[in-house]
């Protein structure tokens, strides 16, 4: 009677816990990626948000890489995965998310550096003929800057 | 008479506020002379701007398309009065967003000379629905009682839903603001037959024409032209007049004894709301062929020397109108677009009256508002809310910034009447609070749809980077099995042959 009663009490438990819990790590990697800002900068030191997500939950990358999620992203992720907060490892250097790369277009020489680097393809342009910037599409990330033989990529404030 | 008769729907909450419209309905309704100057917004409707067709040196007439639609939803702007255009620039006007607005600026020569007129269409009993949104679009008709969504398109989406109702909203329920009241008293025939108009057009039987009970002047001169045209199915339905019974959910809950459904348009429940003053719009324009280029102002206050309502050139400068009522007072301190309680304070008389300016009002000195005090949960904003929302909890969500609270509370339900605000006794401006929770929800709705198209972008990029690896890796694999198969010796081979003379080539 009384095992009678663990059982049942420890099966109610366990399904309770099963459906409230995450069923897999592969979910909580979709649920920290949302609450990442989606530039896909890389800043993180991982390629991209999902990359990093996949870091902080399988590897125990800490959750305080992420500059232009800025400190809030770091208290969200603090109380989904039940981890301290911390403050930012790196601060933000410019607003990302309020800002979208501009090619100047006569100085463009077509080389497709930028193209190629762009996470989001949002670059279009082939190989010796103009480049242009889907301003759109734009994370901000300012990770074709670098990649410009001739500095012909400015940052401008999004529209 | 056809149209249904059913007792009045009641409105939960909502304000008596003082009737101050006595001194603006004294006299008749008063015509401002053409101004020197005229500034045309290019946006003075609901959806994307109109697009300028004249250029800075042409000469314009009166009623000629200065600016035609663009976009899905969007209206044109005609030109006022006759002159020359002397520049299309940034202007400051009495928008919601922003302080300066593109206008298209006209000098009038004075001579008020109108184009050729287009055709009317009489009579329009004649014509096909498709016929008449057409040229209700051509006419630049917006919807005047303040929202000034098109009208064209309001209809054309109205004729997809099944509907029961048309009504015509003759309730201002703002104090001060009487320029419906007055449009109903001397032009009942422009309202009747622009019913009339509407009524074919959407192929109805039913319309309300909805008047406040403390209009009889008004009510009286719409049943004469209703007995002169002997059109049964057009009837007057008399509404209590309470705040905010004017709002356009509210008259169809008062009418028909229907609420809105949240989220939802009068044409779920089968009703298509539009102002009276835009029944006589599209009267003027299929009847008389005139487009809508001047309206009924009420220009009160106790700011301004003599309060009346007028007919005015749309954009005249409000300086030009306030002038030829007599100018303001010594007392004008505060310039309002609009009523008391929606209306919205302008720092300049630059701004050009607009198809939306229902009322201009001067005022001498702000309304006294009490300091700001913390909430003490006294629930008299509950009380008075006409849409039932808890306006006390919608307050401490939006200090804490608790979006699916809000969500789950109703935020986007407000109709910003501003009742809560007024009962407040520690004074906290509600409506303004949760006129910008409402922005910082629509931006967050935004940041969420672009960082889900980035991620979905990134992803995509992902998966190709992948394939094109695959591909390359599976192409070097082929290669190097195509050399495996030629054996050591191919290479030695292909050497050979090239050091020999071009002999073979002549076998081919």
């Amino acid at each position: 009677m009384t095992i009678t009663g663990i059982a049942l009490v420890a099966g109610i438990g366990l399904s309770y816990a099963s459906s409230r819990l995450p069923p897999n790590e592969d979910a909580l990697v979709t649920k920290v990626d949302e609450l990442l800002p989606q530039t896909q900068c890389a800043q993180c030191g991982y390629p991209g948000c999902r990359p990093y997500a996949a870091a902080i939950v399988h590897e125990a990358a800490p959750i305080n890489l992420c500059p232009p999620g800025g400190e809030d992203t770091v208290q969200r992720l603090a109380s989904l995965l039940g981890r301290d907060a911390m403050p930012l490892a790196q601060a933000a250097q410019t607003n990302m998310r309020e800002s979208v790369a501009f090619i100047d277009e006569s100085s463009c020489i077509g080389c497709t550096h930028c193209r190629d680097v762009c996470p989001v393809d949002a670059i279009v342009g082939a190989h010796q003929f103009m480049h242009t910037i889907l301003a759109d599409e734009c994370t901000g990330c300012e990770l074709c800057l670098p990649r410009c033989p001739v500095d012909c990529i400015q940052m401008k404030p999004a529209a | 008479m056809t149209a249904p008769t059913f007792d009045l729907g009641t409105l939960h909450g909502g304000l008596r506020l003082p009737i101050l419209k006595d001194e603006s309905t004294a006299q008749v309704i008063q015509h401002v002379p053409v101004p020197a100057q005229l500034v045309l917004p290019l946006a003075q409707h609901a959806g994307e701007p109109a697009h300028p067709v004249v250029s800075i040196g042409e000469r314009v007439l009166k009623g000629q398309l200065i600016a035609d639609a663009d976009g899905i939803i969007s209206a044109p702007v005609h030109a006022s009065s006759s002159g020359k255009v002397v520049a299309i620039e940034q202007w400051p006007v009495s928008r919601r967003l922003g302080e300066n607005a593109p206008c298209i600026i006209i000098e009038c020569d004075g001579l008020d000379r109108a184009v050729h007129l287009s055709e009317p269409i009489v009579p329009f009993e004649k014509q096909s629905p498709n016929i008449l949104f057409q040229k209700i679009l051509h006419g630049g008709i917006v919807g005047l009682g303040g929202a000034v969504f098109p009208t064209a398109h309001k209809l054309m989406e109205a004729t997809t839903e099944s509907l029961e109702h048309l009504i015509l909203n003759g309730v201002e329920c703002e104090s001060y603001i009487s320029c419906d009241d007055m449009l109903m008293r001397e032009h009942a025939t422009a309202v009747v037959v622009g019913a009339q108009i509407l009524l074919h057009a959407l192929r109805l039987d039913h319309c309300f024409i909805a008047v406040e009970s403390d209009k009889p002047q008004a009510i009286r001169a719409l049943a004469d032209a209703l007995s002169e045209v002997q059109d049964d199915r057009i009837a007057v339905k008399q509404i209590p007049t309470i705040y905010p019974s004017g709002a356009e959910d509210q008259v169809v809950q008062l009418v028909t004894r229907k609420e809105v459904p949240t989220g939802g348009l009068p044409t779920d429940v089968g009703c298509l709301v539009q102002n009276v003053g835009t029944a006589a719009a599209v009267y003027d324009w299929v009847c008389k062929g005139e487009p809508l280029i001047s309206r009924v102002t009420t220009v009160t206050g106790d700011g301004v020397a003599s309060p009346m309502n007028v007919k005015s050139r749309i954009g005249t400068t409000v300086a030009d109108v306030v002038n030829f009522i007599g100018g303001y007072t010594d007392r004008a301190n505060q310039l309002i677009i609009g009523g008391p309680m929606t209306g919205r304070s302008v720092t300049t008389d630059r701004v050009p009256l607009v198809k939306a300016t229902n009322c201009i009002l001067v005022l001498s000195a702000s309304p006294q508002i009490g300091a700001e005090k913390p909430c003490i949960r006294c629930g008299d904003c509950a009380q008075v809310c006409p849409v039932l929302l808890l306006p006390q909890q919608l307050y401490w969500y939006a200090c804490a910034d608790n979006e699916p609270k809000l969500r789950s509370y109703g935020l986007t339900d407000c109709i910003e009447c501003g009742c809560c605000d007024l009962v407040c006794p520690s004074h906290i401006p509600l409506t303004a609070d949760f006129r910008s929770a409402k922005l910082r929800m629509r931006e967050l709705a935004d940041e969420k749809a672009r960082a889900e198209r980035a991620k979905q972008r990134f992803e995509t990029r992902t998966v190709r980077l992948e394939r094109e690896q695959l591909q390359r890796a599976h192409e070097l694999l082929k290669q190097k099995e195509q050399v495996k198969k030629a054996g050591p010796k191919a290479i030695e081979d292909i050497l050979e042959r090239s050091m020999q003379p071009s002999e073979p080539d002549k076998d081919e």
